[in-house]
């Protein structure tokens, strides 16, 4: 090895003598280069060309309008193919574990293993198809952030054949619109109803109290404050969680189609069993909420919405996703203002995020530590690979520790750089590295993919890369310090 | 000007650079450990496995009268329990362990487990883990705790996970190795190859947080590879093979017998959700039973002298209901046995035993947690690690040792 490195050292040097101006190699305008790296899930090959020519600006301003761009017809019609996508959770549950007729009692009926594990199949395959393909890449980005912020976790029950259809309707739609609107779908979805044991919370006193429906389920109305709005420092007691549980009582979801439908019912099968229901009057963070049914969850979610604690929380995390891991203070304010004025407009607080000077500052320049997700998907975007196999990926995520939908604490996927990088975690991204980089569908070429990437290489990966035999010099840019933050 | 010329061209400006990494330098330095480590390895039974069929409480009428089909029947009998204490039994397929019950090195502690009501396997196993039952924002698991209190630095080998992720209980801020399970455990990971390792070593020939990341991670690659070579020869000069977990048993314990450095590892089984078809004597329970014997046993002979200075736990998130249900099986329940196992271990069956009668049963159906399944790992630690309070308290943030389980 050595004696190669001497060889190659004399070869370079006959190039010192000749210094020649760098055309079609010069680095990138770092500006693009960080937006693109921030706003999407990586870049493909023309992308930089793309956003130089219209302007950070425009850019920034279409990913902000993802509706304005129309997906290609060849992913349409990929997704279209995913058949489970479109089923509503009553269908899904009841073909995974028909509920039986007469005699014959549910726990009886044998669960459908294998529709399970296409339902979740076509879950990762329509998430990554997406996420690879589509050009609505903040669009994507959200539905990343908001998939962890409101976690499920696959593995629990029911959820497994849900959280194809949680990211669809409950998720997608809501990324960039009112926060108020992305906790209600959350908040009724069978997918959150089961996994944070929502739809057995039951007034204990109430006369449907009975069979698994026992008593006080607090595990939701935890976890709606300190993760889902107020944060753990919010200023809630666990009085107000107790309160809360209390409203959230009496929900649950349907398993077969009802041939009347009542009103509080929604397409997804939400309902809200009367029965159940603690109709005390209550106190919530220091507000009485007359006991009145159903109704009383939209006055507690007005309260939780509007909280500045609820502002500041959401700032904090799109900041430190999008920014920095300790985001500037300046800038979670400013947004949490906006998030305050707007009534909890995403749409607006993520603008306010991009066009802010703190966003543009060079120090956060390829200073984010990719998570697995970002850094697998991000180097078949860079290579203008497909996902070929999405059980492949989904593999190579597991053991990168980042399976989708398998994150199993409501907390979600961390995206900062102290939960992500370990020794186990590296040499398992440099051997995904190097056995991506020669998978025969990769005809990927190094210099291609270093200008697609912006080619902002340090000196030293500049000479790994060059003293690298050539097969070897696609798996150094994917595996380069460069390459793991965005 | 081309651009691979180009790449060259870049490259000569800090060429002096250019020298391969070698012999791991920064490594050697934390490398300093004693010759006989104390050691800890916790074995997680994932799914629930029912302790009422490992230790089996054969006196008690309850006992059978709640499990006609798959009850362990008395010692004595065909396929009957091996007497432990004249009031508990062994299931007979840990045949291979009355040696060590015999010896004094195996103990169990019945009605242990977790404080909360929990019968979700996801919530409990995320407890047991996490070391922090009712608090789910706990990053880290307790087992990565452990290791940033034992104070020895950054060594990227002091923790062995068996297995392909790093389950939550060693989640956390420590470098932890990862042993592949089963056969694919000897293939050889792309960056083994000295040509890619070499390419590598170059561009992360840095101090950087990335760079030191990698250093750790080709340190602990080398280690566990080299000693994976040995173990491979050994193994295929006509030693016994084994299959799933016996044969990770083996390998773990050929890895700590040659490298001093490792401390604590861990290991996961699944298959115990047994709610269809349990069987009794024999049946599905009684085979992964037989293969967690087999490995217990490949554990302490694979050891050798090292046993002395090892702990075996045994846990489950939590046990499974007194009675069978309608399919031959059982349903979650609360209350489990938790094992130990090692050469210090003072062998019997520890905890507070209050049987099967239905007014003693947790909510009138399943075995009560007379012990914190902390107050178990607590006195471990201290007696056999030798931790301080202050340590522990790292370990299991906000917990008072409720009882000192005295079984090392």
């Amino acid at each position: 090895m050595k004696l190669r490195s001497r060889a190659w050292v004399l070869t370079v040097v006959l190039w010192v003598g000749m210094s020649v101006p760098v055309d079609s190699a010069t680095p990138a305008n770092p500006k693009v280069v960080h937006v693109l790296n921030r706003l999407s899930l990586g870049m493909r090959p023309g992308d930089i060309q793309k956003v130089e020519a219209m302007g950070i600006d425009r850019y920034i301003q279409q990913q902000l309008s993802p509706e304005s761009m129309p997906e290609t017809p060849a992913l349409t019609k990929q997704l279209a193919q995913l058949n489970t996508l479109s089923m509503s959770p009553v269908a899904l549950a009841q073909q995974f574990r028909p509920v039986g007729q007469g005699q014959v009692k549910q726990a009886q009926q044998k669960p459908n293993q294998q529709f399970a594990r296409t339902t979740m199949q076509q879950a990762v395959e329509a998430r990554l198809l997406r996420a690879t393909e589509s050009d609505r890449q903040l669009q994507e980005s959200m539905v990343d952030f908001w998939f962890n912020h409101f976690n499920v976790f696959s593995g629990k029950g029911l959820t497994r054949v849900w959280v194809g259809a949680y990211e669809q309707k409950a998720i997608r739609p809501n990324t960039m619109g009112r926060f108020r609107d992305l906790l209600e779908a959350t908040a009724r979805h069978p997918a959150m109803l089961f996994y944070l044991d929502n739809w057995q919370n039951t007034d204990p006193k109430s006369p449907g109290a009975r069979g698994r429906f026992q008593g006080l389920n607090e595990n939701y109305a935890r976890e709606l404050l300190e993760l889902h709005t107020l944060g753990v420092d919010g200023g809630y007691t666990q009085q107000d969680v107790i309160a809360l549980a209390k409203i959230l009582t009496g929900w649950g979801f349907r398993r077969t189609v009802q041939p009347v439908a009542q009103a509080t019912d929604n397409d997804n099968g939400f309902y809200f069993d009367a029965k159940r229901h603690d109709f005390s009057d209550k106190v919530f963070l220091g507000r009485t909420i007359k006991g009145s049914g159903i109704a009383e969850v939209e006055q507690a979610f007005d309260i939780l919405a509007k909280h500045p604690a609820t502002a500041r929380r959401i700032s904090y995390k799109l900041a430190q996703y999008f920014v920095a891991d300790q985001p500037p203070k300046a800038l979670v304010d400013k947004m949490a203002q906006r998030f305050t004025a707007t009534d909890g407009n995403i749409r607006e607080v993520l603008s306010t995020l991009f066009r802010s000077a703190e966003f543009m500052d060079s120090k956060h320049y390829n200073a984010k530590f990719k998570t697995p997700y970002q850094y697998v998907v991000s180097a078949y975007r860079a290579t203008g690979s497909e996902v070929s196999s999405p059980v492949v990926v989904q593999n190579v995520l597991q053991q990168l520790g980042m399976p989708l939908f398998g994150c199993q604490t409501p907390d979600g996927y961390k995206n900062t750089q102290a939960a992500w990088l370990n020794p186990d975690g590296m040499t398992r991204r440099l051997s995904f590295a190097t056995t991506f980089s020669k998978l025969p569908s990769q005809s990927v070429n190094a210099v291609q993919l270093a200008q697609t990437v912006g080619d902002r290489f340090s000196t030293q990966t500049q000479q790994a890369i060059a003293s690298s035999p050539p097969q070897l010099r696609t798996a150094i840019i994917l595996g380069s310090p460069e390459f793991m933050r965005r | 000007m081309h651009r691979r010329q180009f790449i060259q061209h870049a490259g000569l400006l800090t060429a002096s650079s250019l020298v391969a990494v070698g012999g791991h330098g920064w490594f050697a330095r934390t490398n300093a450990q004693t010759a006989n480590p104390k050691r800890l390895i916790v074995i997680f039974l994932r799914g629930a496995a029912d302790g009422l069929n490992v230790v089996v409480p054969y006196r008690e009428a309850a006992y059978y009268e709640n499990r006609p089909k798959i009850a362990i029947p008395q010692p004595g009998k065909t396929g009957g329990a091996l007497d432990l204490d004249g009031q508990f039994g062994l299931h007979p397929a840990l045949t291979d362990l009355m040696p060590l019950w015999n010896a004094k090195k195996l103990a169990f502690v019945p009605a242990c487990g977790l404080p909360n009501a929990t019968r979700s396997h996801f919530d409990a196993q995320d407890y047991m883990e996490s070391g922090t039952p009712g608090t789910k924002s706990t990053q880290e698991g307790w087992m990565n705790r452990l290791l940033a209190s034992l104070n020895t630095g950054r060594n990227p080998i002091q923790a062995i996970n068996v297995g392909n992720t790093t389950p939550r209980i060693l989640t956390g801020k420590m470098p932890v190795a990862t042993l592949a399970s089963g056969r694919a455990a000897d293939n050889p990971l792309p960056i083994d190859r000295p040509q890619v390792a070499a390419a590598f070593d170059r561009l992360y020939d840095r101090n950087d947080e990335l760079g030191q990341a990698y250093k750790e991670s080709r340190a602990a690659r080398q280690a566990l590879m080299s000693d994976l070579a040995t173990e491979m020869k050994a193994a295929n000069n006509g030693a016994q093979s084994a299959n799933g977990f016996v044969r990770d048993a083996q390998r773990l314990a050929k890895i700590m017998v040659r490298d001093n450095r490792v401390q604590l590892a861990f290991l996961a089984i699944g298959g115990w959700d047994t709610h269809v078809n349990q069987g009794a004597s024999q049946g599905q329970f009684a085979r992964n039973l037989q293969q967690l014997g087999k490995g217990l046993i490949a554990l302490q002979q694979g050891l050798g002298a090292g046993f002395n200075d090892t702990t075996i736990l045994v846990m489950s998130e939590f046990g499974r209901t007194v009675k069978e249900n309608g399919n031959g099986g059982t349903d979650h329940g609360h209350g489990n046995v938790m094992w130990a196992v090692g050469g210090k271990v003072r062998g019997g069956i520890y905890g507070n035993w209050r049987g099967l009668a239905a007014n003693q049963l947790y909510q009138g159906r399943d075995v009560p947690v007379t012990t914190d399944f902390r107050d178990v790992v607590s006195s471990v630690l201290a007696r056999h690690i030798g931790l301080t309070d202050s340590k522990l308290n790292q370990v299991f943030p906000n917990y008072t040792l409720k009882q000192t389980v005295n079984l090392v």
